[in-house]
């Protein structure tokens, strides 16, 4: 079923006793789609992506990832992510190939293939000479786009990437970008918050959630389009404004 | 879930032990620098006490006692002294712990009762003038019992009682503290540095990390808790060498009961550590928590400082919660009284319930957590 969509969501709902943090929303993401999922601190955005990694289980609705049931199937859905978080995805205080040897070997890869990677990821990175270093050392843009590939080792269907570019200037925020491009067009697709507008401007859809729905969803020239804006930072404030709810 | 998942997140955990000094610092160094702490700087034991002679050493009766004072195992004769005003001098100068002053004509007086013999204690330590002077006492009246036989030919019944000690006649500290050291040093293992590990990853979000991967919870929880459970098994082993060879207190019972029941102490720390991981937002609360909910109790009931029994009622049911507590008696048991398994059965039984509930009930916690 909905074979055509890596994400498939239908009448999502997460309660926290009496506080509604998803309130049923439904979208699909097409598979190799760079899909941005955009909201105000308190929107439910992370609450919706916990449920979409098979870290927590909604209270009602249901929906596939990577093709398997969000209630039901969470194990099978983990093992078909990828997952980054700019705030925490390496360890500090292992090396680069550390790290990379750590995530392949918790995603289940064979010895000789998290060699090969390893190598693989160093010389795309065109970091070869750090392979030895303390991540904690790296520069940010490198340990972001790092962890990207670490994300990526398992050949996921999709990744999950949690405001995966917080903290550094535009012009990093492009170089990562164009890693995000080139993996979306291998058929990954690309699942993306953010805080940033020229990041969304990057996406091939967005969807905006306000207190906890989603308000608006469509590519960023129509959505620029039917709300007469200038720019997605305009849509972002024209449609995050209309909130009731307090951060 | 494979073998391969868990092994790699248990190597990613040595790792970061291997790259923490402070961590290496605790876990290798602690359980010596304790030992030795204990062993030496708060000793109360006697050991070859030094006992300065004062008299006239040709009287055959005076040589014969001051024989057997040097031939006791606790005490051993130093030096002469001329004159008994010479023992405030060699006190004051730690030449002596102990001085003997036999009396004028001792030998000759000796049988008729009116000999007389004066021990002399340091007081500046009343713990143990008080364990020399008896230790010298006690081999007056040895003499004296064998001299009533040789006169009478019978023996001549007294009341004297013949103090003691068993399984420690030497009263050494060690045998108390040993079992208190190994205690809080599993404890300090097991309970705060799991807790602190994962409340560190909570702190840096990496916990998050984990748990999006397809390692199971339940197994992402035992690759952290695994490495504290080598570690202990390590320290255990050095503790008990260093005991045993160091400071010399004998291992009388079976070492499997001991490894036993060691594992069974490990598990319940290992679980606290676990629940204080659960309650505790920071890697200080963390500590916190430990050091005083954990390692304070441990410190005071477990009879390194004070025995459990001079205690106030109160406090003596409260000591009964602390799993260390009994960890400690069954240690005492086994290591020191030689004691099979039927002596510690309900102790046992005590501790082994203790882990079963902490690891219920934090396992259950840590997965509700997650939803």
């Amino acid at each position: 079923m909905n074979t055509g969509y890596a994400i498939h969501i239908r009448n999502l709902v997460k309660k926290f006793g009496d506080f509604t943090a998803v309130d049923n929303i439904s979208f699909d993401v097409r598979k190799g789609e760079i899909f941005g999922f955009l909201g105000a601190n308190g929107a439910g955005k992370t609450t919706a992506m916990r449920i979409l990694c098979g870290l927590s289980r909604p209270t009602s609705g249901s929906g596939t990832v990577a093709g398997f049931d969000i209630r039901k199937e969470q194990e099978k859905i983990k093992r078909h992510i990828g997952y980054m978080s700019q705030k925490f995805s390496l360890y500090p205080d292992l090396t680069v190939r550390e790290n990379i040897r750590l995530f392949g070997g918790i995603y289940g890869l064979k010895d000789r293939e998290i060699h090969e990677k390893t190598e693989a990821m160093l010389d795309m990175l065109e970091i070869r000479d750090a392979g030895n270093r303390f991540a904690a050392e790296l520069p940010l843009g490198w340990k972001q786009r790092l962890s990207f590939s670490i994300a990526l080792i398992h050949s996921p269907q999709i990744v999950f990437l949690d405001e995966p570019t917080g903290g550094v200037d535009p012009e990093t925020r492009r170089r990562f970008w164009e890693l995000i491009y080139d993996t979306a067009e291998h058929g990954t697709t690309i699942f993306v918050t953010t805080h940033y507008m020229d990041e969304a401007e990057y996406c091939d859809r967005v969807s905006i959630m306000v207190d906890g729905r989603i308000a608006a969803m469509d590519s960023p020239a129509g959505l620029k389009e039917s709300l007469a804006a200038r720019d997605m930072d305009e849509v972002f404030r024209i449609v995050a404004g209309r909130a009731v709810r307090e951060e | 879930m494979t073998m391969r998942e868990f092994w790699a997140s248990v190597r990613k955990e040595f790792l970061h032990i291997f790259r923490d000094r402070r961590t290496i610092l605790i876990v290798m160094i602690m359980p010596v620098i304790q030992i030795i702490l204990f062993g030496f700087a708060v000793s109360t034991e006697v050991n070859e006490a030094r006992v300065a002679v004062c008299g006239d050493m040709s009287d055959p009766q005076v040589a014969r006692i001051v024989d057997r004072i040097d031939s006791n195992r606790y005490l051993e004769v130093t030096g002469e002294l001329s004159a008994p005003e010479e023992i405030e001098g060699l006190f004051r100068r730690n030449g002596a712990d102990a001085a003997i002053c036999f009396g004028r004509n001792f030998g000759s007086r000796f049988h008729d009762g009116r000999a007389q013999v004066r021990i002399v204690g340091d007081g500046s330590d009343p713990n143990t003038a008080r364990m020399i002077t008896s230790y010298i006492a006690g081999v007056l009246q040895d003499v004296q019992q064998d001299a009533d036989i040789s006169i009478s030919g019978e023996k001549v019944p007294s009341m004297t009682p013949v103090v003691k000690f068993m399984y420690n006649p030497a009263m050494k500290s060690s045998y108390n503290f040993v079992p208190g050291v190994m205690g809080l040093i599993l404890m300090l293992i097991c309970s705060m540095m799991t807790a602190v590990s994962i409340v560190r990853e909570k702190e840096t979000g990496t916990l998050e990390l984990l748990l999006v991967s397809p390692v199971k919870p339940l197994w992402v929880i035992l690759s952290k808790l695994m490495p504290y459970l080598v570690l202990s098994v390590f320290n255990f082993t050095t503790i008990l060498l260093l005991s045993h060879y160091v400071m010399e207190v004998p291992v009388n019972g079976s070492i499997a009961l001991l490894s036993l029941v060691a594992v069974v102490f490990v598990v319940t720390s290992l679980a606290i550590g676990l629940l204080v991981s659960e309650i505790s937002s920071s890697q200080r609360t963390a500590m916190l928590i430990c050091g005083m909910g954990l390692t304070m109790p441990t410190m005071i009931f477990s009879g390194i400082i004070f025995p459990c029994e001079s205690m106030p009622a109160v406090l003596q049911w409260f000591s009964d919660i602390i799993p260390a507590k009994w960890f400690i008696i069954m240690v005492k048991k086994v290591m020191i009284q030689g004691d099979g398994f039927r002596s510690i059965i309900v102790e046992f039984g005590i501790l082994a319930g203790m882990a079963a509930v902490l690891l219920a009930v934090s396992i259950r916690n840590f997965r509700t957590r997650l939803q």
